[in-house]
């Protein structure tokens, strides 16, 4: 049902009576000051050298935010690093470890489906800080991670320093897989089990039946859940901050981190800005993207 | 059909294991949270203490950032839901052509970042006054949440027959009267949901307020948290531990309540799937 069609179908219904309008209005004066206009804001600092301290007039310098970030060894690697962070724990982790919880999950008994979902929830629903803490304790030095490898006698090693941006990945897929797990499990759902059955009466074995059937039939989901992941893991910041901070150095420094540090902690709102612009046009790419998804929806 | 038994057990087994694996962190802040000398492995407390607890349940410790969380989510919420439910009303029983843009606008803002845009709000905040209000901060929660909320709850009510409405207008009755007397109250579980989702995101996030709020004391639990962690040097795992528990419980009640109520929690992620 598309909203064009029945606009023809009522050629009169030009001029809105304002009782049908009235009530868009908080929500929508709320949206254009707190939403767009920090946008347009954002796009106007990101060409001026506004600092935090001390300066009458910020001016407007062009383009040599963009220019200094592109030169900047800082900001190529928060790049690289929000890239692979990205890639490691929404792409492969979250979007792989859902799929694989939500099909086991068709097959497996109702106690343990419970009990699984219940545990993976709870890791979802718990505060973003918290859920940083947790993973502290469990990756430090003296956490439980070095504990189980020196039970299995493997060799230790302190996460949080040697490398850190697996442990955040990591801490993000623990806290984000319930999503495409829920996802998934809705999706799986609605594919006809004769389907299935069939292609298994054929002699199709799980991983063909996989590729083959079950793939192909959720493919609208994949894309909505991948679109939705990778917009929650460019902006995830608490995490990486309660966990590392960054550090140690800049070795799990990405975007969000980098852009607070250049505007709070070294004073440059116009640079940190001008990050914070590049980040939020990388978003409206995924976020178009994920429109395209839906498009038959709207 | 005699592999289908093996299959299930397989497929335990590996459920088992991953939830094993999850489960490590949630047990360390449950057994470090009345173990007398917690540190940061999992294991068995040295002995049963409320001690932790009665260590952080304090006025300044605990008290008053979650009075600060409740303040700033509830209001925060009660304006998202109050603006979603109102504009949401005419995007789903009135036939315009700004119904799609408006719509394609709002799903898309969905997606975007909030994180990156805190660096002009600040800046912006700055400029017009409302940097360390709670005022502010409730403002900008709303916004922040109504895109997604204006989303769920125009589809909640899409679920709602039209004609129960009709039958309230040929009676006299105002568009206002028939969303609050019946729409509404019809999309019950809707309005729920969108409520205690709203709640639970804005319960959980820590950048907007540790962007926009400066006074120690205005600052909810996401924030103050981090108090645990100081420049004292030693940190009372037992008492971030406890800390944790009493802050994360609301929400995971609040979770388990909708959940319920919608038969599994899976509803949301098929809200989400649009």
């Amino acid at each position: 049902m598309t909203a064009r069609s029945l606009t023809r179908a009522r050629p009169r219904a030009r001029v809105l009576p304002i009782t049908r309008v009235l009530p868009l209005a908080p929500a929508l004066a709320l949206l254009l000051l707190f939403l767009a206009g920090p946008i347009a804001y954002c796009a106007y600092i990101a060409f001026t050298d506004l600092q935090l301290t001390g300066q009458a007039h910020a001016s407007y310098v062009g383009l040599d935010n963009f220019r200094t970030a592109f030169t900047d060894d800082g900001f190529l690697n928060a790049v690289w690093l929000t890239l692979v962070f990205t890639v490691l724990s929404s792409l492969l982790g979250q979007n792989t470890l859902g799929l694989a919880l939500a099909s086991l999950m068709q097959r497996a008994s109702k106690p343990v489906r419970t009990l699984t979902g219940g545990i993976v929830i709870t890791a979802w629903v718990l505060p973003e800080v918290v859920a940083g803490f947790l993973l502290y304790a469990f990756f430090r030095r003296e956490g439980t991670l070095n504990a189980l490898l020196d039970a299995l006698h493997l060799p230790r090693q302190n996460w949080l320093f040697t490398l850190p941006i697996l442990a955040v990945s990591f801490a993000n897929v623990w806290r984000g897989t319930a999503f495409s797990m829920l996802v998934y499990s809705a999706a799986l759902q609605e594919i006809p089990k004769e389907i299935t059955e069939a292609a298994e009466v054929d002699g199709a074995g799980g991983w063909r039946r996989l590729w083959h059937i079950t793939l192909p039939m959720i493919r609208r989901s994949i894309g909505t859940n991948l679109m939705l992941n990778t917009l929650q893991t460019l902006s995830v910041f608490g995490l990486i901050w309660v966990m590392t901070r960054g550090g140690p150095g800049d070795k799990s420094q990405t975007l969000p981190l980098f852009m607070y540090e250049q505007a709070f902690q070294n004073s440059m709102i116009g640079y940190g800005t001008a990050v914070a612009l590049l980040l939020l046009l990388v978003g409206a790419l995924f976020s178009a993207v994920y429109l395209r998804l839906l498009r038959t929806e709207v | 059909m005699s592999r289908r038994p093996t299959h299930r057990l397989a497929a335990d087994l590996a459920l088992l294991l991953v939830a094993a694996a999850f489960c490590l962190p949630l047990a360390w802040v449950l057994l470090s949270s009345v173990d007398p000398d917690a540190g940061l492995t999992v294991r068995a407390p040295d002995g049963l203490t409320l001690g932790n607890f009665n260590a952080v349940l304090t006025t300044d410790v605990t008290f008053r950032p979650l009075l600060n969380s409740l303040i700033l989510c509830g209001g925060g919420t009660a304006l998202t839901v109050v603006c979603a439910a109102l504009a949401a009303y005419p995007l789903s029983r009135f036939r315009s052509r700004l119904n799609r843009p408006f719509l394609l606008a709002v799903l898309f803002a969905t997606g975007l970042p909030i994180t990156a845009i805190m660096v002009p709000v600040y800046a912006l905040f700055v400029r017009i006054d409302l940097i360390d209000t709670f005022q502010g901060t409730i403002l900008f929660f709303a916004a922040s949440q109504l895109p997604f909320a204006i989303w769920l709850m125009k589809n909640f009510m899409d679920g709602v027959p039209k004609e129960l409405e009709e039958a309230a207008w040929t009676d006299g009755a105002s568009a206002f009267q028939s969303l609050t007397r019946i729409v509404l109250p019809l999309m019950g579980p809707g309005v729920a949901v969108v409520t205690v989702f709203s709640f639970v995101m804005m319960w959980g996030n820590f950048f907007v307020p540790f962007m926009l709020l400066l006074t120690p004391d205005q600052m909810p639990a996401s924030v103050s948290i981090n108090e645990f962690f100081g420049n004292r040097g030693m940190v009372a795992y037992g008492q971030l531990a406890a800390f944790s528990v009493v802050y994360s419980t609301p929400v995971i009640l609040l979770y388990v309540l909708i959940a319920r109520r919608l038969g599994g929690g899976f509803a949301l992620g098929g809200a989400m799937k649009g």
